[in-house]
This record gives C-alpha cells, sequence and structure tokens, in this order.
C-alpha cells in the first residue's frame, strides 16, 4: 500500500509539474496583460516602469524559475486585476464551487440511482422506456440551455426561486455554506439541479447496465433459488455489485462537476471559482488564470488518487500495481 | 505472424473470400433506407437536412442580411414575434437589442454553429484516426504510449482543455476549431483502435501481409474500410456534441467573437433580457440549437443500431 501510494503520488508529482509548465508557457504567450491594465494616456516611462515592476521584462524561464520558487512557498502572485494574492481569491471562491459540486453530485446519486434500479429491473416497461428518454435528453441538451429555461420557469414565470446569487449563508469553521438557511437552499436548488441533469442520465445509464448485468449472473440464480426474498436480491446482491463501477465514474465527474461549475456558476451568478476564471480569462489576468488551473490540475490528480483507493477498498479483486513491482 | 499455406493461390483464395467485397453505393443506400424506416431515425434526418439547407441558402431565405448595419433599424429593437416594424415588414421571432431580425440571426447562426462542428469533427476524426489506426497496426510500444496520452487526454473534461486553450489562443473561428479537435481527437483514436485491433487479427490481414503489400496499403486499404462503421457513429455523435461545446463556449463569451456569431452567442445576448421579460430573444436560437443537437443526435442513435447492434456507446 505505502509503496502504491509513494508511485502514485511521484506520478502526481510529474504530471503537476509537466501541466505548470504547460500552462505557464501556454499562459505566458497570451496577448500583453499590460496593455489591459496601464491607461491609454501613460507615458513610456509609466508602462516600462509598470512592465519592470511585474517582472514581464525578464526571459520566459527566468519567470518561470520565479513562479516555481514562489509556487513552492504557497504564492502563485497577485492578481493583476486584484492586486491580491491570487491564491486567496481563488480559496475564497472555492467552497462556493465544492458546495455546488457535491449538492449536484448528491442530487445525481439520489435521482438516478432509483430511477436506474428501476429500468434496470423492468427494461421493458413504459416507466422504463420514460426513463431512457428522459437519460437521452439528460445527455444532448446543452446544460447552460437548460438553465436559462429553468430560471425562465421556475424564477421569472412561476417566481418559486431566486434566479441568482447563494443567498443567505451561514458561517461553519470560517467556510460559509448556502443549505443550512432556508433562503440559502432556495438559491441553491435551482443552479445544483442544472449542474446535475448530466450526471443524472449518466447515472441512470450505469445503474441500469449494472442492474440487467447483475440479474443475469449465477450468485442471483443462486440467490432466488435458495429462497431470498427478492427486496434482499435487489439490495444486497444485485445494487452492492453495481456500485463498484459507479464509484470510479462519480469520483471522476466530480471533478467534471466542478469544470462544468463554470457554466452553472455564469448562468446563476453564484460567486464560485467559475465566474472567477471567465472574468480572468477575459481580462487577461494571468496568475489568477494560472492558479485556477494548477487547482484544478491538483484536485483532479487527488481525485483520481483517491477513486483508485476507494475502488480497492470496495472490490478486493482489483490489485494495487505497487504489491506487483 | 500465422503461418498460411505456402503456395500464392492459396494465399489470393484466402484474401478473396476474407477481404469483404466491394462496397459501393448498395451498403451505403442500404444503411440509409433503414435508418429512414424507422420513425425516429426518419424524424432526425428530417431535421438535420432541413437545418442543414437552411442553413446553406441563408442569404437567400433570410429576410435581411443580420450583420449588414444599414438593413437594421434600432427602433425595432427587442419587438415581440410577429410584431410589424416601423417599415411595414413582420419579424416573425422577433428581433433583439439592436432591432435585427431574430429569423435571419437565426439562419446565420446556424451556418456558423453546423461549420464549426463539422469541422472539428472531422480534423478530430482524420487526425484521431489516423492515430488510432496506425497505433493498433504497430502495437507494442507505439500503441501504448499513444493509449497512454489518449488516457491522459480523456481524464480532463473537454470543457476544462477548452478553456485553458481559448484562454491561450483567445477568441477565433479558427481557435475554436484547434479546441474542439483537441478535446475531441482521443473519441475517435480510441474507437479506431479497437475494432482496427479486432481487424488485425483476421486472416485477411495475415494474408495481406504474407503478400507483402506494404504497410500503409494494409492499414489504410484492408483494415480501414471495416473499422469505418463504428467510427461514422461516433463522428456523429461527436459532431452534435461540438455543435453544443461550442454553444457553450460562445455563450460564456470565450469561444467565437461578435463578428461571428453562432447560436451560442445569440443566446447569450438575449439572456440579458430574459429577466426582464423579453424571452423571445434567447429562447429561439436556443430552440433551434436545440432542434440540431437532437436532430443529429436521433439520427446517429438509429445508425448505431442498424450499423452495428452489438456496438455500444
Amino acid at each position: 500500500m505505502t509503496a502504491y501510494l509513494l508511485r502514485r503520488g511521484g506520478q502526481a508529482l510529474v504530471t503537476l509539474f509537466v501541466m505548470s509548465v504547460l500552462v505557464f508557457v501556454g499562459v505566458y504567450l497570451v496577448g500583453n496583460p499590460v496593455d489591459v491594465m496601464i491607461s491609454a494616456t501613460a507615458t513610456p516611462a509609466e508602462r516600462a516602469e509598470l512592465i519592470r515592476r511585474m517582472g514581464l521584462d525578464q526571459p520566459v524561464w527566468v519567470q518561470y524559475r520565479h513562479f516555481l520558487t514562489a509556487a513552492l512557498s504557497g504564492d502563485l502572485g497577485n492578481s493583476f486585476l486584484y492586486n491580491r494574492p491570487a491564491l486567496g481569491l481563488i480559496f475564497e471562491r472555492m467552497p462556493a464551487t465544492l458546495e455546488l459540486a457535491f449538492t449536484a453530485l448528491f442530487i445525481a446519486l439520489v435521482i438516478g440511482i432509483p430511477l436506474g434500479v428501476a429500468a434496470g429491473l423492468r427494461p421493458n416497461a413504459p416507466t422504463s422506456r420514460g426513463i431512457m428518454a428522459f437519460s437521452i435528453l439528460g445527455f444532448s441538451l446543452p446544460t447552460f440551455w437548460v438553465g436559462l429555461m429553468m430560471i425562465l420557469l421556475f424564477a421569472v414565470y412561476l417566481g418559486w426561486v431566486p434566479a441568482s446569487g447563494r443567498g443567505e449563508t451561514v458561517e461553519v469553521l470560517g467556510v460559509d455554506f448556502s443549505f443550512l438557511t432556508l433562503d440559502g437552499l432556495s438559491h441553491l436548488i435551482l443552479p445544483a439541479t442544472n449542474l446535475a441533469l448530466f450526471k443524472i442520465s449518466l447515472v441512470i445509464r450505469l445503474t441500469r447496465a449494472g442492474v440487467s448485468e447483475a440479474l443475469q449472473t449465477e450468485y442471483v440464480l443462486f440467490a432466488r433459488a435458495k429462497g431470498v426474498s427478492e427486496t434482499r436480491v435487489v439490495f444486497v446482491h444485485v445494487l452492492k455489485n453495481t456500485l463498484i463501477p459507479l464509484i470510479t465514474v462519480i469520483g471522476l465527474e466530480l471533478g467534471s462537476l466542478i469544470a462544468f461549475a463554470v457554466v452553472t456558476e455564469t448562468i446563476f451568478s453564484w460567486p464560485g471559482m467559475g465566474k472567477l476564471i471567465i472574468d480572468a480569462i477575459a481580462r487577461l489576468d494571468r496568475p489568477v488564470i494560472l492558479a485556477y488551473l494548477l487547482i484544478t490540475v491538483l484536485m483532479f490528480t487527488l481525485i483520481n488518487l483517491i477513486v483508485d483507493l476507494a475502488y480497492t477498498v470496495a472490490d478486493p479483486r482489483v490489485e494495487l500495481e505497487g504489491r506487483r513491482s | 505472424m500465422r503461418e498460411l499455406g505456402a503456395d500464392t493461390t492459396t494465399v489470393a483464395a484466402a484474401v478473396d473470400a476474407e477481404l469483404p467485397p466491394e462496397k459501393p453505393a448498395r451498403p451505403v443506400l442500404r444503411v440509409v433506407r433503414k435508418v429512414l424506416t424507422d420513425p425516429l431515425g426518419l424524424l432526425g434526418a428530417t431535421i438535420v437536412v432541413g437545418l442543414v439547407v437552411a442553413a446553406m441558402f441563408a442569404p437567400m431565405i433570410a429576410p435581411q442580411d443580420p450583420y449588414d448595419l444599414a438593413q437594421l433599424d434600432i427602433l425595432d429593437n427587442r419587438l415581440s414575434p410577429g410584431s410589424e416594424s416601423i417599415s411595414g415588414t413582420t419579424y416573425l421571432l422577433g428581433t433583439d437589442d439592436q432591432g435585427r431580425d431574430l429569423f435571419s440571426a437565426i439562419l446565420y447562426g446556424l451556418r456558423t454553429s453546423l461549420y464549426v462542428g463539422v469541422a472539428s469533427a472531422a480534423i478530430a476524426l482524420l487526425i484521431g484516426g489516423a492515430l488510432g489506426l496506425v497505433s493498433a497496426y504497430a502495437g507494442g510500444r507505439t500503441d501504448s504510449i499513444a493509449m497512454r496520452l489518449v488516457d491522459i487526454q480523456l481524464s480532463f473534461p473537454p470543457i476544462l482543455v477548452a478553456l485553458i486553450l481559448l484562454a491561450i489562443l483567445g477568441q477565433g473561428v479558427d481557435k475554436i476549431i484547434v479546441a474542439l479537435v483537441v478535446t475531441q481527437w482521443a473519441y475517435y483514436a480510441r474507437t479506431i483502435r479497437g475494432s482496427a485491433l479486432v481487424e488485425r487479427s483476421r486472416t485477411y490481414v495475415d494474408a495481406a501481409r504474407c503478400l507483402a503489400l506494404p504497410h500503409h496499403i494494409v492499414t489504410f486499404r484492408q483494415i480501414l474500410p471495416n473499422c469505418l462503421p463504428p467510427l461514422i457513429v461516433v463522428a456523429t455523435m461527436r459532431v452534435a456534441y461540438a455543435i453544443s461545446l461550442e454553444a457553450t463556449l460562445s455563450f460564456l463569451g470565450i469561444g467565437l467573437p461578435v463578428t461571428e456569431p453562432s447560436l451560442g452567442l445569440l443566446i447569450a445576448n438575449g439572456y440579458k433580457y430574459m429577466l426582464s421579460g423579453d424571452w423571445w430573444i434567447s429562447v429561439f436560437p436556443g430552440l433551434a440549437l436545440l432542434l440540431l443537437i437532437v436532430g443529429v443526435n436521433l439520427f446517429g442513435d438509429r445508425l448505431r443500431d442498424v450499423l452495428n447492434p452489438r456496438f455500444q456507446d
């Protein structure tokens, strides 16, 4: 286990380093941030002074070295725009995004698994066909468009829930949460459902496939022959074995939820990291772009690692790579 | 390689027996007929053909050129669907905030969306397809390196990759096509590699190699045609995804520039006015986008069933 962890940790570090170089060089090539920051009437001397102060007159590798040494001590530079540490800006916004992503994941599981089991148990029933039709729609409709329609229907016409913002939050351990207040919940439900739609379809499909596969196995046949009640067959024998592949996919999908939150946050004005990065791209705020990308890559690498570990816990048949070497 | 009878006639006979017969128009027609006999397949095909024709002939169908400022009248801004302009013509689907006829804007937007979607899918297919094919044929180290690359690419969600690329490249039609190609080539590579690996172990490939045919003939003339069906299905679905992703990126304001408005940009324009009740500016371009994506998906879904009943996703 330790060897495996070390190996995966090493791999993660290499990935991070390569990504940091790629992203840094890429972002370095983007336009000239000075143009955005300085007024058109500035004198050439003022301009040169700003370039020097930002270190933009140095060669790329020198800039990268400075960046890396600073990054290792937790300093990803100051935002050009807000003149505050980029990392701080990201961490400030991160809880909002994570809250949205986890709520969406929760909704996807709570709605997707029962529907998937229902569709898998009776594949030819009209309800199952309806469920599958819904999942095709969930897959093919663009998330942002569905989000707009949800605002139009539930916020503008019916007026049931607010269309934007986070609402009232409660501070727990220094972090704000929306889901602890009624007002916050009413703000959260629409964006979270919107973000969850695609994942609900995915969970339905995976669960259905797993259930119909498990139903044909010999252990289910044996359990039924033994006279085990149908409820127990479904919930213990079938569902348990369906959940294993679900864990992997869901873990990986958590990353994609965080990435897709960019869209949902923009539509619903949810003050998370996604809105921050869109603004940063529009204004060439390099440190914020860099910090966002590095943090996201870091999160992805961590999530992948955790998923691999969870997988081995859930399914003892999976062998860890490290054991063999 | 497996041993075959040494005399060339046996080999030639084996080639004849194993090589699928020439497939000119007939099988294609059969496939098309089969897709069209299914009501959903027919619906999808009709929607797609209708929208493609509308987009192609947009300059002739559209009542006005939405990007010729001389034809716009700012006094006609945000008129509701069916209302009359001050010069007496009717705006079928209403106008946007600059007095632009939405019906015309949608037709022109369809052009951009279709172009970007199809072009990026085609380029990604060429690059990913060639890579997957060569990777499966070469095997060994080449294969494992190529597939490792595919795995890494697929472990990042498309929207994130596109976001990074567009942050670096900036806006523009060519740039968004590059971003879409980068997010999609891996799907094609993986699909074609899967089917090419199966084909590679068939006797006709052994026979072709016994005849000492050059590698490029074996891969592209012998193996490739047999890998096409799943590739075509994936390509259809990917076009829909590319269109949807482009619309999303343009909606976020990091995709296409305002000078080349796709459906996504039109939707973004109307979004500002939606909360104040002017729903049509966003809703109609959105419906067009929806129709396009659902149409392509319906067609692709049926195509998958026809081309290979066992083929999943």
